[in-house]
C-alpha cells in the first residue's frame, strides 16, 4: 500500500475521512447518549483541561506517539499497587425489579492499569484487523469491536475462568479477554492452521474451551439458547458458576431470546443475559427496530440493570452484582449502553445511518480508553509518557503478532475432512472424486 | 452384564428358524449361530395378511407377532440362551433410555411433556419419577430454545436427549440443528463435541394431517456433521437408542408414529446396534430392496407375494440414513445386480434420491438395470384416508416394480 493510501486509512479512523457521507436521513437521529452525565467531582478535577488538550492531540494517540508537553521531570515507575481505591461511576445504574448496585466500585491501581493495557491491546488489534481486511488478508465478514472494549475487560475483572461467556460474531475482543493470544486470533482471521479454530471457523467462530469461552456465532440470536444451555449444565453439575450470554440490540428482538429467558427463569438457571446496546442493529437504529428500546426491562418478570457500557468499572460492578444475583435468584438482564466506532462489519462504512459528528462526539466524550487514561493520570498511577510508552509497546506486540500470523501455514487439504465427526470413525468420507477414501467403516 | 455388540457387514448370519415351530411363529433366539448360505422363506403373521399396514396409531391392537427379522451376527453360540422378554417398541426405547440414564449421570432428557405426563408416546414414561425433574425436563413449547439449550449443555459435556413431540416441530429448531449441532465441532476446530440425541416420531400416520405427517430426514440429510438413524423394530430401536446416546456425535433418531406398538422379543442382556450399519432383513438372490422405517413392513408384505410368485428379493433395512452403509449395500448390489429403493420420503430430494445417486456413482458397473426408487408423492399429506393411502408406497406397487425390474 502506498504511503498516501496508508495515510488515508489512518485518517479514516480519525473520522476526518473522505468516506463521510453527506446524505443524512431527514429523520432526526437521536443522539441522547452524547449527553450522558459526566461526574467530574470526585475523580477528575483536572479533567476538563486535560480533555481539551486531549482533543487536540487526539489524532496522535495511537498513530504517531509523540512526546507531549506533560512529562514529569522525575522518573517514576508505574504504580502497580493492589491496595484498594474506590471510584464512583459516572453514570448511575438504572434497575428493573431489583436493587441497583452501589456506584462506588472497589478497584486498585493494578486493575485500572490492566484495564488500560487490555483495552489498548484490543483497540490496536481491531485497527490492525481493519488494515488487514483492506489488504485482503482477512476475507469474508469481519465485525470489529472497537469502542466496546470496556465491556470485555470489565466483565473479565468480575468473573473467573469457570464462568462461561458466549457471544455473537463480534467476538475478537471477548476472545482476547478470555485469555486468547493475539497470534491465534490473527491466524484464525487469516485462515491459517495455527488459528484458534485451526482456520476452519474464521472471524465469527473464535472459541476457547479451556477458558470457558463458547464462541463466536454467526446467526443473530442463536447463541442465546446455547447460553441458557450452558447455564443449565452449570446448574446440573452444581458448578457454582454463571454464564454470560451476550447479544446485541438487534438480537434483542429475536423470539428465541424470550423463549430462552422463559426457560431460564422457570428453571432458575444461572444465566446472565447481556445486551450490548450499541444503538444500531447493522444499519437500523434502535428507535426504528424496537417499540420498547429499554432492553433491560424487556425481561418483564426477569430483573434487569442498565449500565454505562463505556465505563469499565461500571461494567465490572454490574457483572459482579449480576453474578451474585444469578447464583441465588436466577437470570438477570444487563443492558450495556455502548457504542461501536466502526460500521457493523468491514463492508459497512458506518456513516450512512449515523453522522460523523456523532461518532467523533462519542469518541471525544465517552471513549473507554480515554476514561481509564484520565483515571490513571489523575490518581497518579502512571504518567502520560509511561502510558504512551505502554501503547507503543502494545502496538509493537500487535504488529509482531500480525507478522507471525502472516508467516503461519494454511491448513492442509486433508484438514477439510477432519473434525467432521469425533474420532472420525464410522464414516466413509470421500474426496471430491469419490474414489479417494478418507476413513472407512470399522 | 455382558454386552453384545452386533457386528457389521453383509456376511451376517441369517435369521434362524426352528423348523419344528414353523406353525407357531416366534422370533428366533438371537444367540444361535446360523448357517450363512441357507435361505429361509419368511412367513408373515396371520394378522397382518388382513391388514395393509400395521397397528392403529396409539391403540394397542392384538399383539403383532413379527416376521423373523433382524439378522445380525453373534460372536459365539451361547447355549445358555436367555429367552429374552417381549415388549412393544416404545417400551424398548424406554428401556434403552433408562439403561443409559442409569449408566451415565450426564444423560438427561428434555422435551415437551416428557416428564410428568410421561411422554406423548409414552417413551419417557416413569423416568421423571425415577430420575427427578432435573434429568427429565418438561420444557415449554419452544423448540428453537430448548434444542439450542440442549446443544449448549452438550458443549460442556452433558448428554441431552432432545425429544421433538413430532419430528415436524423440529423445523422450528432447524437453525440450531443445522448451524450449531452439526457444525460446532468443525468450526471450533474440534474443541467442542456435541453428544446430543435428537429423537421423535415422524412419518405419515393415521390421517394426522399434512403438518403432522412430515418426514424430516430429507431436510436434515445435507447437514454436515450429524448422523441420522431410523429405527424400525423394538430390537433395533433399543440398540440404536443406546448407541446414539453413547455416541460423541450428534445423532438424529427417527422413529415412526405407527410403529410404536410393534411387539417383539428382545434379549435380556445388554446390547447396542452399530449406528452406521444396515440390517439384512431377508437375504435373497434376484433383487436388492433397500428400505427403512415403516416401509420395511410394506416391503416384507410385498415380499410374501413376490416369493409366492417365484422371486427371491433381498431386503435390507438401511437403518443408517447418514452416512449410508455402502458396504452392506454394495455387497448386495454386487450379488443381485438390481436395486429397488422403497422409502416414505418425498420423491424430490429424499433419502432415496441420495441413495440412488450414491449407488449409481459407486456401483454402476454392477447394475443390470437402472435403480428404481419408490417414494411418497410430492404432496402435502391429505387428511382423507383414501388419499393418504395413495401418498405412500403400497405393497402392490412394490410388487409391480419388482416384476418390472426383474424382467
Amino acid at each position: 500500500m502506498s504511503q498516501n493510501d496508508q495515510k488515508r486509512f489512518d485518517l479514516s479512523i480519525d473520522d476526518a475521512s473522505p468516506y463521510y457521507n453527506n446524505n443524512i436521513p431527514s429523520l432526526q437521529i437521536k443522539i441522547r447518549f452524547l449527553f450522558a452525565k459526566r461526574d467530574y467531582s470526585k475523580a477528575n478535577s483536572r479533567a476538563p483541561a486535560m480533555a481539551l488538550s486531549r482533543l487536540s492531540s487526539r489524532s496522535n494517540t495511537f498513530l504517531k506517539p509523540a512526546i507531549t508537553a506533560l512529562h514529569s521531570p522525575i522518573r517514576r515507575h508505574v504504580s502497580t499497587d493492589t491496595s484498594p481505591i474506590t471510584i464512583e461511576t459516572a453514570v448511575p445504574f438504572t434497575s428493573h425489579l431489583c436493587e441497583s448496585p452501589s456506584r462506588s466500585v472497589e478497584t486498585s491501581s493494578e486493575e485500572i492499569l490492566a484495564f488500560f493495557r487490555d483495552m489498548a491491546r484490543m483497540r490496536r488489534m481491531e485497527i490492525a484487523a481493519d488494515s488487514l481486511y483492506k489488504a485482503k488478508l482477512i476475507r469474508g465478514f469481519c465485525h470489529l469491536y472497537d469502542g466496546q472494549e470496556a465491556l470485555a475487560v470489565g466483565m473479565e475483572a468480575a468473573i473467573t475462568k469457570k464462568d462461561a461467556i458466549i457471544t455473537s460474531y463480534r467476538d475478537h475482543c471477548t476472545f482476547i479477554g478470555r485469555g486468547g493470544k493475539l497470534v491465534d486470533a490473527f491466524s484464525e482471521l487469516m485462515g491459517r492452521k495455527t488459528g484458534c479454530s485451526h482456520g476452519k471457523g474464521g472471524s465469527m467462530h473464535f472459541y476457547k474451551k479451556d477458558a470457558s469461552f463458547y464462541g463466536g456465532h454467526g446467526i443473530v440470536g442463536a447463541q442465546i439458547p446455547l447460553g441458557c444451555g450452558l447455564a443449565f449444565a452449570q446448574k446440573y453439575n452444581k458448578d457454582e458458576a454463571v454464564t454470560f450470554t451476550m447479544y446485541g440490540d438487534g438480537a434483542a428482538n429475536q423470539g428465541q431470546l424470550f423463549e430462552a429467558l422463559n426457560i431460564a427463569a422457570l428453571w432458575d438457571l444461572p444465566a446472565i443475559l447481556v445486551c450490548e446496546n450499541n444503538h444500531y442493529g447493522m444499519g437500523t437504529a434502535t428507535w426504528r427496530s424496537a417499540k420498547s428500546p429499554a432492553y433491560f426491562k424487556r425481561g418483564d418478570y426477569v430483573p434487569g440493570l442498565k449500565v454505562d457500557g463505556m465505563d469499565a468499572l461500571a461494567v465490572k460492578q454490574a457483572c459482579k452484582f449480576a453474578k451474585e444475583h444469578a447464583l441465588k435468584n436466577g437470570p438477570i438482564i444487563l443492558e450495556m449502553d455502548t457504542y461501536r466506532y466502526h460500521g457493523h462489519s468491514m463492508s459497512d462504512p458506518g456513516s450512512t445511518y449515523r453522522t460523523r459528528d456523532e461518532i467523533s462526539g462519542v469518541r471525544q466524550v465517552r471513549d473507554p480508553i480515554e476514561r481509564v487514561r484520565k483515571l490513571l493520570l489523575s490518581h497518579d498511577i502512571a504518567t502520560e509518557k509511561e502510558l504512551k510508552d505502554m501503547e507503543k509497546e502494545i502496538r509493537k506486540e500487535v504488529d509482531d503478532a500480525v507478522a507471525q500470523a502472516k508467516e503461519s501455514p494454511v491448513p492442509d487439504s486433508s484438514e477439510l475432512f477432519t473434525n467432521m465427526y469425533v474420532k472420525d470413525c464410522g464414516v466413509e468420507s470421500f474426496g471430491a472424486d469419490r474414489k479417494d477414501l478418507k476413513v472407512t467403516l470399522p | 452384564m455382558s454386552s453384545i455388540i452386533h457386528g457389521a457387514g453383509a456376511a451376517t448370519a441369517l435369521s434362524t428358524f426352528n423348523p419344528v415351530d414353523s406353525k407357531k411363529l416366534v422370533s428366533p433366539s438371537r444367540t444361535n449361530l446360523s448357517v450363512r448360505s441357507q435361505r429361509y422363506i419368511v412367513a408373515g403373521s396371520d394378522a397382518s395378511k388382513k391388514k395393509k399396514s400395521f397397528g392403529s396409531g396409539l391403540r394397542v391392537g392384538h399383539s403383532q407377532k413379527l416376521i423373523a427379522n433382524a439378522a445380525v451376527a453373534t460372536k459365539e453360540a451361547d447355549t445358555s440362551a436367555s429367552t429374552g422378554h417381549e415388549l412393544l417398541l416404545f417400551e424398548a426405547l424406554q428401556e434403552g433410555l433408562e439403561e443409559e440414564m442409569d449408566r451415565d449421570a450426564n444423560v438427561c432428557v428434555m422435551g415437551e411433556d416428557v416428564g410428568h405426563y410421561g411422554g406423548s408416546y409414552k417413551v419417557t414414561k416413569g423416568l421423571a419419577d425415577k430420575f427427578g425433574d432435573l434429568r427429565v425436563l418438561d420444557t415449554p413449547i419452544c423448540e428453537n430454545a430448548f434444542t439450542g439449550m440442549g446443544i449448549g449443555a452438550a458443549m460442556t459435556g452433558l448428554r441431552p436427549v432432545i425429544e421433538g413431540m413430532n419430528m415436524g416441530f423440529l423445523l422450528l429448531a432447524f437453525n440450531q440443528i443445522s448451524n450449531n449441532c452439526g457444525m460446532l465441532h468443525y468450526t471450533s476446530g474440534g474443541q467442542f463435541t456435541i453428544p446430543v440425541v435428537i429423537r421423535g416420531p415422524g412419518g405419515v400416520g393415521r390421517q394426522l394431517g399434512a403438518e403432522h405427517s412430515q418426514r424430516l430426514e430429507s431436510y436434515f440429510q445435507s447437514i454436515p456433521g450429524i448422523q441420522m438413524v431410523a429405527c424400525s423394530t423394538p430390537y433395533n430401536a433399543k440398540g440404536l437408542m443406546k448407541a446414539a446416546i453413547r455416541s460423541e456425535n450428534p445423532v438424529i433418531l427417527f422413529e415412526h408414529v405407527l410403529l410404536y406398538n410393534l411387539k417383539e422379543k428382545i434379549p435380556d442382556e445388554e446390547y447396542i446396534c452399530n449406528l452406521e450399519e444396515a440390517e439384512m432383513v431377508r437375504p435373497g438372490e434376484h433383487i436388492t430392496i433397500l428400505t427403512y422405517s415403516r416401509m420395511r413392513y410394506h416391503v416384507m408384505q410385498a415380499a410374501k407375494t413376490l416369493v409366492n410368485k417365484g422371486y427371491d428379493p433381498e431386503v435390507i433395512d438401511i437403518r443408517s440414513l447418514k452416512p449410508f452403509d455402502l458396504h452392506t449395500i454394495g455387497n448386495s448390489v454386487k450379488k443381485t445386480h438390481r436395486v429397488l429403493i422403497v422409502e416414505e420420503c418425498m420423491r424430490t430430494g429424499g433419502i432415496g434420491a441420495s441413495l440412488t445417486a450414491a449407488i449409481n456413482e459407486n456401483f454402476h458397473d454392477y447394475l443390470d438395470a437402472p435403480v428404481v426408487c419408490l417414494s411418497s408423492q410430492d404432496v402435502p399429506t391429505p387428511y382423507a384416508g383414501t388419499l393418504e393411502e395413495w401418498t405412500v408406497v403400497q405393497p402392490a406397487q412394490i410388487v409391480t416394480a419388482v416384476e418390472q425390474l426383474c424382467q
